[in-house]
């Protein structure tokens, strides 16, 4: 298979428009420009009118111009060669290695029936107190981090993928800075994941209609490995980039945008990526966490908006701690009563604590005086701050829980707590 | 069946243009043949000779030329015994048949019967040769779970039949004839046990409607006695994501009072219906003493299922709870969430290039949802027997504003409204239904002056409580404080429910008489308290009893000796009853 257009009608923004006979819709072509050779794929038929977005962007595109039809869709290859490489979002070689070629599997395939998946009930270790102690992320959860420019999301990412137990990790960057690419990098082969790692990586000077392919490669990857017994952690960032890359796209082809410039599908398209989270019943998983950056860290904005309803809870990223409150793991219930017997009572009090900590603060930054009670709230939060919450704290969970222990001891009287005296008896630090 | 086939000349996202000689219907369904699969599809427009048809599937693949056939039908569901205990997605195919077909993923183009056709149901006569029927009456009965399940006369035939023939009692499958009928010219009309009925259209058996006058018990206090719902009408719930509507749904559709519940999971998330899936059979149901699943369906039609069968998801799940209403059953439809098929019409609407409305909805969206809903009723059937179906609809309006257009236009018809509130729910105040923004047109098990007084105390709590935010506790007076720690402990142990504990989920409507009885009797009275402390004190023991007091099993031994207990505390604080409320709860014992 393989026409060959020459004659290009129209060039409008990444989309151009050629006349052609028995295209499929969402078919890939080729397009040789003055600057080397690109992917197109067809995204409306209008008769004989195709319209296609071209992945290297319509910079240069010459109305003479050479389109070439694929006769097939977007697609990746897929076998263990991929571990340890990184692509570009047309699945081009990103480092120095061989393009591959092998085994291709379509993108954006269709999605799992829900009869054939099972409820989520193994426990994702990352060794950080604030998540696996109070919001413990479970295998086949699709979790995203809410965040504002300027934390440090990519780092948090970049440590949950050395820590969590998982079989292969698939890294999707999405409008990166050139320097975080480079930090993932160099973290992972210090770290010495790169080796279970596959990266599709779209920078913030590529062309955006690469940026739209991210998601779908590296979760059509992630599926195939899942498929074969692994549990995947997919880690995508950052989502807002790929929402305002289809807001492009949609905008250029005079879609009617419907929630400031964003097209009317942005839920289902955003529920589609983040739906491929799954625990298939006798074989892997996949376990989505995603960077959603908050425009004016305001929630209500379409984009972490959307996600919210789509995802099993979030985190939220703030001051460079995972914030206790307004973070939530839908999925925590189904396995924190299975780890150890005091998680959940220690949980639910130190987190009440902490709150009755902050309205303590609050008093006191009033002025009002200062209570007994107040004064060991007061020492109870800031050591909660330092010990517990910040993310530079590498602990098992076992570990995290002792501590939990030993600062409520350092703090407070046992009937104090709150807690059942039964375990406070089992669990209370003996001097 | 002619043959009627037209030629695809445009494609864009799940939107097709065909081009067509024949004579093509508004809403029919029609197949587009790929390479790999034939693809089922609905007209949704017609100019000239061109059809606009959205594609139930996606679309990849299609190319211009390629062949559409129309079938003459609209998007039907097929009616008959073993609906129960399925799970269907938005096109009634059975997803577990499915699974068996096409394995881990939901292949395009792979379709199933929407009722085993070999199955054999025990089928009972309940007319004779001679006989003269209509539409909406039945010909007999079969045993489906713990319910008599009505074959009926199919509800198209329009006019008087006369039964020729009834097959004897025994065993059929739903595809063999059980009945053979004439029309007034004649003509004979063999009828089986099943059925096709189009989704889009109500069904109007039944002899009248009646006003919905009859409370359908949730077991959730805060809805029963303060926003309640009666069997037959229509309530929606509101909120932002993350307070808790699905929870909200899920406890319903375990404890509420009806026969049938359907669960249309429209656009949300799978792992929410693997829960269900994996919890139901496992349940119990107090009233038929078997499992919660058999009176349960799910339509299930996630959020990364196409969007096209997510609209038709909702009006499959109302035809089958109206089917199932017929039999004098009481239905409960439950659609989470009713904001995912308002955007699967927006993004219709968007590819035919309709002049937006509102934040781009479609300007039809009031007139659709408004249907939606009045498709609920309570009515009169044709035996004499009534039904009803309740539709109960979460809304997620985007940023958890209610000013947006599809949380407005819901409002506008349903009976009772339930909004969600983000600051009770952060504070974990569960279910974090809003009492101060919350209503409802339904009668109430409790009586009404009672009510009013509890929302008053609500009120007045809520005023003080922002007030002392500005001048703190130290400027507030003692009376106000009282009012302040009153409105608190009502909250505290009767707005705020375990959904997670047994007994405290299931609070039925003679314990809630019980203790709002008690409960306005402690909030209409005054206390011999000194200071704040005191009171505080006092109102914090009092609500550690009233909580322990949920937890008790009604009118055992625990539940009486608590009951003494909270008794004992409000004697030790010399409790005096104001006038007010002694002539509220003195009206009501007469």
């Amino acid at each position: 298979m393989g026409k060959v257009y020459n004659r290009i009608e129209s060039i409008v923004g990444n989309v151009i428009t050629v006349k052609a006979d028995g295209v499929q819709y969402k078919e890939l072509a080729q397009i040789n420009t003055r600057f080397g050779k690109s992917l197109a794929q067809v995204n409306k038929i209008e008769g004989d009118i195709v319209s296609l977005q071209i992945f290297a962007g319509g910079q240069g595109v010459s109305t003479g111009d050479e389109v070439r039809f694929l006769g097939h869709e977007m697609r990746v290859s897929f076998s263990e060669d991929l571990l340890g490489r990184i692509f570009n979002g047309s699945g081009e070689p990103r480092d120095k290695g061989p393009a591959l070629t092998e085994n291709m599997k379509a993108i954006g395939g269709p999605s799992v029936n829900p009869t054939k998946r099972i409820l989520a009930n193994r426990m994702l270790r990352t060794n950080i107190p604030m998540i696996d102690m109070f919001n413990t992320l479970v295998v086949s959860q699709k979790l995203p981090i809410f965040s504002i420019s300027g934390e440090p999301y990519n780092q948090l990412l970049a440590r949950i993928a050395m820590q969590a137990e998982a079989d292969v990790i698939v890294l999707g960057g999405m409008g990166l800075k050139y320097d975080d690419f480079l930090y993932f990098k160099e973290e992972f082969s210090k770290g010495g994941a790169l080796s279970k790692t596959v990266m599709f990586i779209h920078t913030a000077s590529d062309p955006t209609v690469e940026c739209m392919m991210i998601p779908d490669m590296a979760l059509a990857v992630a599926e195939q490995f899942a498929l074969q017994d692994k549990d995947v952690l997919v880690l995508l960032t950052d989502m807002t980039n790929f929402a305002d890359a289809m807001k492009e796209i949609a905008i250029t082809q005079e879609q009617v945008p419907s929630n400031r410039g964003y097209p009317g599908d942005l839920y289902s398209q955003l529920a589609s990526r983040y739906e491929k989270a799954v625990d298939f019943a006798d074989s892997g998983s996949i376990t989505v966490l995603a960077v959603t950056t908050m425009p004016g860290d305001d929630v209500t904005h379409p984009v972490p908006d959307n996600t919210g309803y789509i995802t099993e809870g979030q985190y939220y990223l703030k001051g460079g701690r995972i914030e206790p409150f307004g973070s939530l793991s839908r999925l925590k219930q189904n396995v924190n009563g299975k780890t150890r017997k005091d998680h959940r009572a220690l949980m639910d009090s130190m987190i009440r604590m902490y709150s009755s900590y902050k309205e303590t603060l609050e008093k006191k930054n009033m002025g009002f005086s200062m209570s007994k009670w107040d004064e060991k709230l007061l020492k109870y939060g800031e050591l909660f701050e330092n010990k517990l919450m910040s993310l530079s704290i590498n602990l098992t969970l076992e570990q995290a829980l002792d501590l939990g222990w030993e600062i409520l001891a350092e703090c407070f009287q046992k009937e104090e707590t709150g807690i059942k005296s039964d375990l406070v008896e089992e669990f209370w630090p003996k001097k | 069946m002619t043959e009627n086939t037209g030629k695809v000349i445009s494609v864009n996202g799940n939107l097709i243009s065909v081009e067509f000689n024949g004579i093509v219907s508004m809403n029919e369904i029609c197949y587009i043949k790929v390479d790999d699969a034939i693809l089922k599809s609905e007209v949704i427009r017609i100019r000239g000779n061109v059809a606009q048809i959205q594609v139930y599937e996606m679309t990849n693949g299609i190319k211009c030329g390629d062949l559409v056939e129309f079938t003459g039908e609209m998007l039907s569901a097929e009616l008959g015994p073993g609906l129960l205990g399925q799970i269907y997605d938005g096109l009634q195919n059975p997803l577990p048949v499915l699974a068996k077909q096409a394995g881990w993923f939901l292949e395009r183009g792979i379709y199933a019967n929407g009722l085993n056709t070999e199955k054999k149901w025990e089928f009972t006569p309940t007319v004779e040769a001679g006989n003269v029927v209509r539409a909406g009456e039945y010909v007999g009965t079969v045993p489906e779970g713990s319910f008599l399940h009505k074959i009926f006369v199919p509800f198209y035939l329009l006019g008087n039949y006369t039964v020729k023939s009834v097959a004897p009692k025994g065993e059929y499958t739903v595809k063999e004839t059980v009945a053979v009928l004439i029309n007034e010219r004649g003509r004979e009309i063999p009828l089986t046990m099943s059925f096709k009925w189009p989704v889009k259209r109500a069904v109007k058996c039944y002899s009248e409607r009646l006003a919905p006058t009859e409370m359908m018990e949730t077991k959730v206090r805060l809805v029963d006695s303060f926003f309640p719902v009666a069997k037959g009408g229509t309530y929606c719930t509101p909120g932002p994501f993350g307070a808790g509507k699905t929870v909200l749904q899920h406890t319903t559709s375990k404890y509420a009072d009806v026969d049938i519940v359907i669960i249309a999971a429209c656009g949300e998330r799978a792992g929410e219906v693997v829960e269900t899936l994996t919890e139901f059979p496992e349940l119990i149901d107090p009233k038929t003493n078997r499992s919660l699943m058999e009176r349960t369906i799910i339509i299930c039609n996630t959020s990364s299922m196409p969007v096209a069968s997510r609209e038709a998801s909702v009006y499959t799940s109302v035809t089958l709870a109206e089917y199932y209403r017929q039999m004098g059953l009481h239905v409960l439809l439950l659609a989470d969430s009713t904001s995912r098929w308002a955007q699967a019409l927006r993004e219709m609407s968007g590819r035919l290039e309709e002049i937006p409305g509102e934040e781009a909805f479609p300007a039809y969206l009031e007139s659709y949802i408004a249907a939606f809903y009045e498709r609920a009723g309570y009515v009169r059937l044709p035996d004499g027997s009534t039904g009803s179906v309740t539709i109960g609809g979460t809304v997620s309006p985007a940023g958890g504003n209610f000013e947006e257009p599809v949380t407005q236009a819901t409002l506008k018809v349903v009976g009772a409204f339930h909004g969600l509130s983000r600051e009770r729910s952060d504070a974990r105040k569960y279910p974090a239904i809003d009492p101060l923004i919350s209503w409802s047109k339904y009668k109430s098990v409790i009586d009404r002056e009672k009510i009013e007084f509890c929302k008053n105390v609500l009120h007045h709590g809520f005023e003080i409580s922002s007030m002392m935010k500005v001048v703190g506790e130290e400027g507030t007076t003692l009376t106000d404080y009282v009012t302040y720690l009153k409105s608190e402990m009502l909250d505290a142990v009767y707005l705020q429910q375990n959904s997670f504990d047994l007994v405290d989920a299931n609070c039925g409507k003679e314990r809630q008489r019980y203790v709002v009885d008690k409960l306005v009797r402690i909030l209409g009275s005054s206390y011999s308290v000194e200071n704040k402390d005191e009171a505080r004190s006092f109102f914090n023991n009092l609500r550690q009893k009233f909580i322990d007091w949920n937890y008790a099993e009604f009118k055992n031994e625990e539940f009486s000796k608590l009951e003494a207990e909270i008794d004992k505390l409000y004697c030790k604080a010399s409790g005096k009853l104001s006038k007010l409320v002694q002539k509220i709860l003195e009206d009501d014992a007469q």
